[in-house]
This record gives C-alpha cells, sequence and structure tokens, in this order.
C-alpha cells in the first residue's frame, strides 16, 4: 500500500516515481533512501564513453588561431557533443535506480554553474559534471570546491584563464592583468555566500592568489587539457584574504584559501540555507537550515553526512507539495512515470522550450530554485501544453487510473482523481494527470 | 572651465518646477500613457555606452578603451560637446535630436557592493536594500494605479519569466514563444479547474490561458517564435510583441523586457566587437518598440536601465569589472529629451568612487519616481509610501516628462 511518506521519497527527494517505485520504497522509504546513498558511486551506464573535458580542451587549443576549424568546433561538433551530453544525462536521470543520488549530483551540479551560453563552455559542460561534480557529491565539499574551480570549463567559464598577475614574470611583459570574476563567484555563490562577510579587498587577494590557475598546454605542459599551474603568470607575494595572511606559495595559496572558504561558518549557512530551499520549502524554516549547517560545521562538510541528515530530519517530512518541480524536473518524472524514452534532440528541445535546456542557466548564480522564478502565466501554459503533448501522444497505450495509482495517488485530490477516472480519452487522461498540481509540485 | 554642478542645472534649465496635483492615487492612466521598463541584466558599461569624451582624464582613465572623438570619419556620435552616444547607438540619435531621448549618467541603484544578483535585486525591488521586499517597485505601482484590478491586466512581462519588478499583487500578462503543439482548449478549461484551489499558482495560469486567447488576436504566428528569451538577439522581437500587447484595446500599458549579456569581463570591443553588438541590438529593438508602438509612442515612456556600471579603467583582459554608477536611458514621445542629465562627479583619480568606479551621484529611483508621478500621474505621496518607501529625500527629475 503506497504511502504518503512513500511519495515523499519518491517526489521530493527522488524524481517522481517509476512504474513500481511507490509500492517498492513504501516498506521503508527512509532505509531505502539510505542505500541510495550509501554505495561506492558508479557513473550510470548512460554516462559511459563520453569524451573527456580535457581531449576537447586540447584539441581547442591545437586549434587556437584557426579561425575557421575552431568556429566549426564550436557551432557544429560543440553543440553535437551537448546534445549527447545533455540528452545521455537525462536518459540516466530517468532510468536512474538511485534517483536521490540523482538529484544531490544536479543540485551541486547547478551550485557550480558552469553555462552552455558561453560557446567555448559548450562543450565542457557535460564533462564538468561527470568529472568534477558526480565523483565528489558524497564526499567532502572542500574536494568537490577544488574540483569544480580547477576544471578547464568552469576557469574557461570564469575568465580565469586570462588573468594574469600585474607583478608575475607574464605580467610585466604583457597588458593583460587581473580578472575578478572567478575570486568574486567563488566568494559570493561557491562559498561564503553575498551576506557572508568579505569585502573587494578580499575578492582582489583571491583573485591574485588564483593568479596562475590554468590549462596545461599541449606540446608544452605536461597532461594537456588538464588543470596546469603557471607560475609565470602567478601574483608574487603574500596576500591577506579574511584577515588571514597568505604567504607566496605558488599553487598552494590557493588551495589553502579554497579549504579555509570551505570551512568557514558562513559557507555552511549559506550551503544549509541553498540544500533546506531545494528540498523543502522556497522559505525553509530556520530549524532545518540551523540543522544542516550544524551538522555540516560537525562533519567538517561530509556531503554524505548532509543527505543523510535531509532523510533524517522531520521538516522534510512535512510541508508536502510546498516546492514546485523545475521543468527539468517535471520532464524527467514525467517521462519516469510514462516509461518513454525520446531521442535526445526531442528531449533537449522540450527542456528548451520550457526554459531549462540543460547547462545553460542565466548567469553563474545557476538556476532559481524559487516558485516564483517558475510561474509566470506563460511558463505555466507551456507545462500544460508539455503534459497534453505526451498525453495525446502515449493515450492508447496507457491506463490514466493505473498511473495515478503508480505516482501520485497517495497525495491526490479527490477532485483530482476524480476528473482523471472521468476524463473523455486516456489521452486526456494522461494530460490531467501531468498537469495536476500534485504532480507539478512536491 | 565647467563647474559640474552647473552641468547639470545648465541642462536641466527652463524646465520649471513640476507641480503635481495631489490626490491622484486613483488616476487610470491619463491619456492611455505607457511605461516600458528594460532592464539590461549583467551591468552595462556606461561609459563605453554614453561616453564623457569632454572629460579631460577620460581617454587616459579609459586606455585602450576609449573611443575615438566626433570626426568626419565616425569616432563618438556628439550629444552636448562633452557627452556623446556610441557609434552603435547611431540609430537612437534622431531620437536625441528630435527632443525623445533623454541621457542620465553618473547615476545607480541605491547599493555599493558588485554582486549582480543583490544589485538587481535593487534595483527591482525598490526598497533600497537587498531582499527589501519580495515584490518589485513596478508591481506595487500597478496596485497603486489600479487598486480595484477593475481592468484586465495592466502589467506585462515579456520572457520566459516575471522579473521580479514586476512581481507581486497585481496579476501580470506574460508572454514567451510558443513552441509546443497546442492543447485543445476544453482540456485547457478542466487542467485550469484542478489548480483553482491553489493560490499561488491558480491564478497565474488563468492569466496564462487567457493571454494565449488574446494573443492568437493580436499577434502573428510569426513574431511567436522568436520573441521572449532574453539574449541581445531576440530583444527586436520581443520589443514588437511588446508594441503590439501595448496598443490592444485593454490590453496591458506597462510592461518589463529584459535583455541580457552586458558583463563584459573580457574583450568588450571599441567600436566595433562583443559590447557594441548587443548596443546595436539594443537600439535595434527600442526603434522596433517605436515601430509597433505607432501613434501610441506620442504617450510612451520608455526607461531602459542596468544592475550597475563598470570599472573605469579597463580590467587585465581587455573588459571592465564590476563597478557602481553608470548611463540610463529615458526615451519616448512622453519624454522631455535632446539632453543629458548628470551630475558629473568627473573622471580624476581622486573623483572615482573607491578610487576604481564612477562615482554615483543621482538615484535611479529619481528617474523612476519622475515617471510615476510625471507621467503615470501618481502621487508623490502615494509613490513616497508604497512604491519606493524610505525615498522622501529623493526629488524626482524636474520635468522630464510631458505630464
Amino acid at each position: 500500500m503506497a504511502t504518503t511518506e512513500a511519495f515523499i521519497a519518491t517526489a521530493r527527494f527522488g524524481l517522481g516515481a517509476r512504474p513500481g517505485e511507490l509500492a517498492a520504497i513504501a516498506s521503508d522509504p527512509q532505509g531505502l533512501l539510505k542505500a541510495q546513498i550509501e554505495a561506492s558511486i558508479a557513473p550510470p551506464a548512460e554516462l559511459q564513453g563520453l569524451p573527456s573535458a580535457a581531449s576537447q580542451v586540447t584539441r581547442f587549443l591545437e586549434t587556437r588561431g584557426q579561425e575557421r576549424e575552431i568556429r566549426r568546433m564550436l557551432k557544429g561538433d560543440g553543440r553535437d557533443l551537448y546534445l549527447r551530453e545533455a540528452g545521455s544525462r537525462t536518459r540516466a536521470m530517468v532510468a536512474s535506480e538511485r534517483p536521490f543520488l540523482e538529484r544531490l549530483v544536479a543540485f551541486w551540479s547547478n551550485h557550480f554553474t558552469v553555462s552552455a551560453a558561453r560557446p567555448q563552455v559548450l562543450s565542457l559542460v557535460g564533462a564538468f559534471e561527470r568529472e568534477a561534480i558526480r565523483p565528489h557529491a558524497l564526499g567532502s565539499f572542500a574536494a568537490l570546491l577544488r574540483a569544480a574551480v580547477q576544471h578547464p570549463a568552469m576557469l574557461f567559464y570564469l575568465d580565469n584563464l586570462r588573468s594574469i598577475g600585474p607583478n608575475s614574470r607574464a605580467g610585466r611583459w604583457s597588458k593583460r592583468g587581473l580578472n575578478e570574476n572567478l575570486a568574486r563567484e567563488v566568494l559570493e555563490l561557491h562559498t561564503l555566500g553575498v551576506e557572508g562577510g568579505y569585502d573587494q579587498e578580499d575578492v582582489i587577494a583571491l583573485a591574485k592568489i588564483l593568479t596562475g590557475w590554468s590549462i596545461a598546454r599541449p606540446g608544452k605542459e605536461p597532461r594537456p587539457g588538464h588543470f596546469h599551474f603557471h607560475a609565470r603568470a602567478h601574483e608574487p607575494g603574500a596576500k591577506t584574504l579574511l584577515g588571514r595572511r597568505y604567504r607566496e606559495d605558488g599553487v598552494r595559496e590557493g588551495e589553502l584559501a579554497l579549504d579555509a572558504l570551505a570551512r568557514h561558518p558562513a559557507t555552511a549557512r549559506h550551503l544549509a540555507l541553498k540544500l533546506a530551499r531545494h528540498f523543502i520549502a522556497d522559505r525553509p524554516p530556520e530549524s532545518a537550515v540551523r540543522h544542516l549547517a550544524g551538522v555540516y560545521n560537525e562533519t567538517e562538510g561530509d556531503l554524505a553526512a548532509l543527505a543523510g541528515a535531509l532523510i533524517d530530519m522531520p521538516e522534510t517530512w512535512r510541508e508536502p507539495l510546498a516546492k514546485l518541480k523545475t521543468p527539468q524536473d517535471l520532464v524527467v518524472s514525467s517521462l519516469r512515470a510514462t516509461a518513454i524514452e525520446p531521442e535526445d534532440k526531442i528531449l533537449v528541445g522540450t527542456l528548451k522550450s520550457l526554459g531549462q535546456a540543460p547547462w545553460t542557466a542565466p548567469s553563474p548564480a545557476g538556476w532559481p530554485d524559487e516558485a516564483d522564478a517558475w510561474s509566470a502565466p506563460d511558463a505555466l501554459v507551456e507545462r500544460v501544453e508539455f503534459a497534453a503533448a505526451l498525453g495525446q501522444r502515449l493515450g492508447v497505450h496507457k491506463d490514466p487510473r493505473r498511473m495515478l495509482a503508480e505516482t501520485i495517488a497517495p497525495v491526490a485530490m479527490p477532485r483530482t482523481a476524480k476528473a482523471i477516472g472521468r476524463a473523455p480519452s486516456a489521452g486526456d487522461g494522461l494530460t490531467l494527470l501531468l498537469a495536476s498540481p500534485e504532480f507539478q509540485r512536491r | 572651465m565647467i563647474d559640474r554642478r552647473t552641468l547639470l542645472s545648465a541642462t536641466v534649465a527652463g524646465a520649471g518646477l513640476c507641480a503635481v496635483a495631489p490626490g491622484l492615487a486613483l488616476a487610470r492612466l491619463p491619456g492611455e500613457r505607457r511605461l516600458v521598463v528594460v532592464i539590461l541584466r549583467g551591468g552595462l558599461d556606461g561609459l563605453a555606452a554614453v561616453p564623457p569624451y569632454g572629460d579631460h582624464h577620460y581617454e587616459r582613465t579609459r586606455g585602450d578603451l576609449a573611443l575615438e572623438r566626433p570626426g568626419p570619419a565616425g569616432g563618438v556620435i556628439d550629444l552636448d560637446g562633452f557627452f556623446a552616444l556610441h557609434p552603435a547607438l547611431e540609430g537612437l540619435h534622431p531620437l536625441f535630436t528630435a527632443g525623445e531621448l533623454a541621457l542620465l549618467h553618473a547615476t545607480a541603484a541605491p547599493y555599493r557592493a558588485r554582486s549582480h544578483f543583490d544589485a538587481q535585486d535593487v534595483l527591482e525591488n525598490g526598497t533600497g536594500r537587498p531582499r527589501g521586499a519580495r515584490d518589485g517597485w513596478l508591481a506595487r505601482a500597478i496596485v497603486a494605479l489600479d487598486p480595484a484590478a477593475a481592468r484586465a491586466p495592466l502589467g506585462l512581462a515579456v520572457g520566459p519569466a516575471v522579473p521580479l519588478v514586476l512581481r507581486g499583487e497585481a496579476a501580470v500578462a506574460s508572454w514567451a514563444p510558443q513552441e509546443l503543439p497546442r492543447a485543445e482548449d476544453a482540456l485547457l478549461a478542466q487542467v485550469s479547474a484542478l489548480w483553482e484551489g491553489d493560490p499561488q499558482l491558480g491564478p497565474a495560469l488563468a492569466e496564462g490561458l487567457r493571454m494565449r486567447a488574446m494573443s492568437d488576436e493580436v499577434i502573428g504566428a510569426k513574431d511567436n517564435k522568436k520573441a521572449g528569451r532574453p539574449g541581445p538577439r531576440a530583444f527586436a522581437a520581443s520589443a514588437r510583441v511588446a508594441g503590439k500587447m501595448l496598443t490592444a484595446d485593454d490590453g496591458p500599458r506597462i510592461a518589463a523586457l529584459e535583455i541580457g549579456g552586458w558583463d563584459s569581463h573580457a574583450n568588450q570591443g571599441r567600436d566595433s566587437g562583443q559590447l557594441a553588438r548587443n548596443l546595436d541590438a539594443l537600439a535595434g529593438g527600442l526603434l522596433a518598440l517605436k515601430e509597433t508602438l505607432g501613434p501610441a509612442w506620442r504617450s510612451t515612456a520608455v526607461l531602459a536601465v542596468t544592475e550597475f556600471g563598470r570599472t573605469v579603467r579597463p580590467n587585465g583582459t581587455k573588459g571592465t569589472d564590476h563597478g557602481v554608477a553608470g548611463a540610463a536611458f529615458a526615451l519616448g514621445g512622453a519624454v522631455v529629451g535632446g539632453r543629458v542629465l548628470a551630475d558629473w562627479p568627473g573622471l580624476g583619480d581622486r573623483d572615482l568612487h573607491e578610487g576604481r568606479d564612477l562615482a554615483p551621484t543621482t538615484d535611479l529611483r529619481t528617474l523612476f519616481k519622475a515617471a510615476l508621478i510625471q507621467h503615470l500621474g501618481l502621487s508623490p505621496r502615494v509613490v513616497e509610501a508604497e512604491v519606493f518607501p524610505e525615498s522622501a529625500a529623493l526629488r524626482p527629475l524636474p520635468g522630464l516628462f510631458q505630464g
């Protein structure tokens, strides 16, 4: 017998129930959720065989200066690879038997946004998530932070490749200099948060600390296309960040600074608030935020412990239907419910028309996580149109009443159940189910 | 030598005091006035868009980004012997000559840190502090104009989401491209019934369905596809959609549009390149808006504003970083233009805010308040009580709108 707790386990923690999932998880929702985050993280089968960021970056660097070739890569090959990556990742979410883990990967991927809105990053966004985010989603935040900041996609996206210490050896010969972009977003978005107590001097200090964080060039440095510290571009001298002095120490300065930022109480609070907002409510209860920040501080940023805390705390199991699904989670949960697998191009096109093509967030802050941002009148009509398109296409093959039992039955209002049961056609019934508040919210 | 204080008084001299009768809180948009707010997201470089080429520190401090002085072979387009327009904004110059375009300079929202997200929040929430309100100032102005929601929604958002400036208690129409196949009306009505009990989304969905029906009547299918995406290239299409909706009988009268892509940290270019292309798209979109508004342009005011300006000096990567003050645009038949309003702080090293940014001397709220009071006829009392709290000390820019 499916219960409200089973619904919450599949919808709030997961990506919506696949046929049979609701009944299976009902026996022990908390225990079975924990099992999803306990085993080691083997990448899903859908993500095997995709090219590494290093191979893409190396190709890019090797063709530098050859305008036509680069344009071909960005427009043609780059877009093809993006479609393949975005499609594979979405299909992995649709098929996953560990949907809570997929939600966590998506959450941290959005936290460390690199956006395909910048052409150089287009072919790297998928690799970024596979290489920098996924392996650390249940590890320590410090390791995740370092992996994300050192990944070529992030170094490209936030302009650090171009940032050169004005007094470095490279800086003295070049007209180029410091670029604050990466440092500012690390402080504001990735760690302390905008009210985390840093100022412009700290931004500049971190920017100097991170000068030289770059990529190995083919034929010049070992492991081309991977992170490489260019000492020639590194700003010499001691730097003071958040009142702490970092003596000149090359790449180690940045590693120590990121570790210190990861341990900072403002970071704990910032991440706790974002997690609680994502998994509980747009305006989460203060008790939940404080508890998560406490777990973060006690475990020195152990992300598996944080995920476990979400399962153990009462707030996550209350306030049902408080969140509106993002377009991505709506599409994934609709496909999980109906068990169909569209091809990559259609998948990505659908997500785009709903306003959320994978990895194309409008800014480094990532996709918004509040209903206000996704509930413009027209966006809601698009959601209904999507439900109708899917419903009409599948109608003849599915029984809406059975699908109701397999997805939202534990929380369905009588009005919704009645409308689905009385629908004039199976297609209309499925449309009503997928467009209902109970399916759109979680 | 021009004293910077007299520069402002000279440019607004003769405009006189703009007396606004009290008790107009319930005024219903006198004469079918229209107001369009265009938010330039990312931080427009005001010193590139409206270069103060007459400042004798201009060429030195701008370095490689300094534009050519006005001349027979191109260069910037002179406005008043001190300020000019970027060559990519050439299309707007006839409006300036016709008195339908005013520029503001050294202006900023009341926010001095340099976060995009907080700065946009302050620009749009109207309280003077980040997260000072969960609704936007334009939404509150709409409630003040039509407190009983007696007519179809006054507000219109063009784009995939409603920007904060228009979010609030007022119902807002929104428009974004339709790309999915359309469902039948009867089915949509059934879905709508399921949402009736949801106070947050029920009304929004009902409004969306109403707009869907309306848009079929006023807009051809051609514009639907391109409009509504936030990037510069789609701006003209969005502007055309807005222009058409704003002229429909009983349609919206107050619109918010967005155009992204201004965060020019690297290789922003000078008279050509990334920033020039965006400025060109901005000018093209504004002219498309004028064209589709037709005769309604005479009673329209358009405000194009950004969350902050950028650093005065180029950074190390041929771009500019987040700064403080910048430029803003006010245009339309309802604007008393043909001038640049600036209490110019100067570009000398000691004039700069924190030694790096153009110092803010005009609060953007003085522009917004002028538009609400002089153009839309709201009373100063209502504007200060309900739209821009704690702004009583900020005098609206005098005589900026025909009234």
